[in-house]
């Protein structure tokens, strides 16, 4: 197929985009699964004929398993689409011998799922422990051409995020954005007393490290990290299974980073996720990958999981998809991401400012935004998947928001949605309708997260 | 016996009648079935209609009408209990019964053994 590559995204999930979804009727779910070729096989063209017809009510998974998003144009370039060749990460044998469907998802062969299939896993990992490969995402390493301060200064320039605050051997969660308020790309970055270290978005890693170049030319040398894997242990049974074999992690407190040595070599851990759940964020040296992804999955409570349950359980713990419920034209207020920006970077804060897309947010902040995102809750069975149009009548009128996320909650054991609309319709309990196949089903707003975290804090 | 289309569905005959449903290989493909919506009884449809949504965790997908005929009878067990079609997709998970002027029409498909080998 010749569909423009797009890139992924973080969460480390992303579906698709209307872009790969207009031209990917013959892709998806069903030509990935069937990885060798056929002789008289159709894929299941049938099956799926509809895929691609009404944006967002079919084929949320098509892309690679709906798991890709739009960053900026040139990474999809660089990071390849179907005719490109794809990237493998370093646990990509350990995928295929562990059974993972391998699809494509910016720009890498990833697994989608594992034979326990998407629902199991993802409640697996709810209730006991889950281990993902998120090594297509980007790691990269900031060290200070002159000092800290000026780093950190610099680097909180580039977002409405507090930078400087963060103390050594802690985490925080940050988003670029351009000009106009839009959103670049969410990110996570760590104080490690001497450097930061930031990981970005799998489609967005090559832009994101030139906008970080650019911007950090004075203070910063960026490295990318290339001989490193990353692994998330997620679930209520994580510390119990890395405890055993790594030393210190016991202590660790929501969002705090430390380094840990290892026969695994020397471990970056944080006490993070993308799931709500408690978990760890693990990077690894390449070598030893397979090792510790070989030692965790040892552990009886621990199941490999692949992106698809990565999906829904962001989803459920009401957490954005680049590319989906941000882009480039999405600020972090519409977003509902305002808890993001801490005081000291608002109206009236002594670090006010400075970034970009700051008259936009700030004013945002001040006076409300256009759209927001909400959660939704479909009153009935069907799935409300992107791209559906929300109005705020069952019959006629024009469409007042759009689904930019959904599918089923597994943990809630029914469909949930989040989408953007006017502020005056954002309250909790708001009746409103999603036109599925042409029919008008209702669906309330409802609270975020679906599914309450339990990061230990 | 057991009649096979190139999209994946399983055709029987029961007296007079078509059970239609998906195959177990469309089924593990689809994963798992979280929402079915079913035709209304006494519809009338042609050859490629689209008769049935399937929402799986992953997509929404399809059935399409293999033949001309009239649905006589939904499978309302699917509306409480979708994960049906992963559990059982040749037996209980069946979709609707359906009508049809001539028999003879199934002919074409494929059987179990031509299906398998399409399967590859």
């Amino acid at each position: 197929m010749g569909r423009k590559p797009c890139s992924g995204a973080e969460g480390a999930t992303a579906p698709v985009n209307s872009q790969a979804q207009g031209t990917g009727s013959g892709g998806g779910l069903w030509r990935v699964a069937h990885t060798r070729a056929r002789r008289r096989d159709n894929d299941l063209r049938r099956l799926q004929t509809q895929w691609g017809a009404q944006q967002g009510q079919r084929g949320h998974f098509t892309d690679g398993i709906g798991l890709s998003a739009k960053c900026r144009g040139f990474s999809g370039v660089i990071n390849g689409g179907y005719m490109a060749e794809l990237a493998r990460t370093e646990l990509y044998d350990l995928h295929v011998e562990l059974g993972g469907k391998m699809v494509p998802f910016a720009g890498y062969e990833m697994p989608v799922q594992f034979p326990m299939g998407v629902l199991k896993e993802h409640l697996h990992t709810r209730q006991s422990a889950g281990l993902f490969d998120v090594g297509h995402m980007g790691q990269v390493l900031l060290h200070p051409k002159t000092d800290m301060d000026a780093l950190i200064a610099g680097f909180e320039a580039m977002m409405p995020v507090a930078v400087a605050g963060v103390a050594n051997g802690r985490q925080r969660y940050g988003l670029f954005t351009n000009d106009t308020g839009g959103i670049i790309d969410d990110l996570m970055f760590a104080n490690r007393g001497d450097n930061l270290f930031v990981v970005v978005n799998a489609g967005c890693k090559a832009g994101d490290i030139a906008h970080m170049t650019k911007h950090l030319a004075d203070v910063a040398t960026v490295t990318p990290v290339t001989d490193r894997a990353l692994l998330a242990l997620q679930g209520p049974g994580a510390e119990d299974a890395i405890s055993g074999m790594i030393h210190g992690v016991m202590a660790m407190r929501f969002m705090d980073v430390i380094t840990a040595h290892s026969v695994f070599g020397e471990l970056w851990i944080s006490r993070s996720g993308y799931t709500g759940e408690d978990g760890f964020e693990i990077s690894v040296p390449n070598t030893g990958a397979v090792g510790l992804a070989k030692a965790l999955l040892a552990h009886p409570s621990v199941a490999p999981i692949g992106l698809g349950a990565r999906d829904s359980l962001r989803l459920e713990a009401g957490l954005c998809l680049y590319g989906h419920d941000m882009d480039e034209t999405i600020t972090p207020v519409e977003a509902n991401l305002a808890w993001a920006m801490q005081k000291s970077r608002r109206t009236g804060g002594d670090r006010a400012g400075g970034f970009p897309g700051a008259a936009t947010i700030l004013n945002q902040l001040e006076n409300g935004p256009s759209k927001l995102r909400v959660g939704l809750l479909p009153d009935g069975r069907a799935p409300m998947r992107e791209g559906v149009d929300l109005f705020d009548t069952a019959t006629g009128g024009t469409p007042i928001g759009r689904v930019t996320s959904g599918g089923f909650g597994p943990t809630i054991d029914a469909p949930i949605a989040m989408g953007f609309v006017p502020p005056a319709l954002a309250e909790n309990g708001t009746q409103l309708w999603g036109e599925v196949r042409g029919k008008r089903l209702p669906v309330t707003v409802a609270p975020l997260p679906f599914r309450p975290s339990t990061f230990k804090r | 016996m057991m009649k096979y289309t190139e999209d994946h569905e399983w055709l029987r005959v029961e007296g007079d009648l078509v059970v239609v449903g998906i195959t177990e290989h469309a089924a593990t493909q689809l994963g798992d079935v979280v929402f079915v919506e079913l035709p209304e009884p006494e519809t009338v449809v042609a050859t490629g209609d689209e008769v049935v949504v399937i929402e799986s965790v992953k997509a929404a997908s399809d059935i399409l009408a293999p033949v001309d005929g009239e649905i006589v009878e939904v499978n309302e067990k699917l509306n409480d209990t979708p994960g049906l079609v992963n559990d059982d997709a040749t037996g209980d998970a069946w979709f609707f019964k359906m009508k049809l002027d001539d028999l003879s029409v199934l002919d074409a498909f494929m059987s179990e053994d031509e299906y398998n080998d399409f399967i590859g």
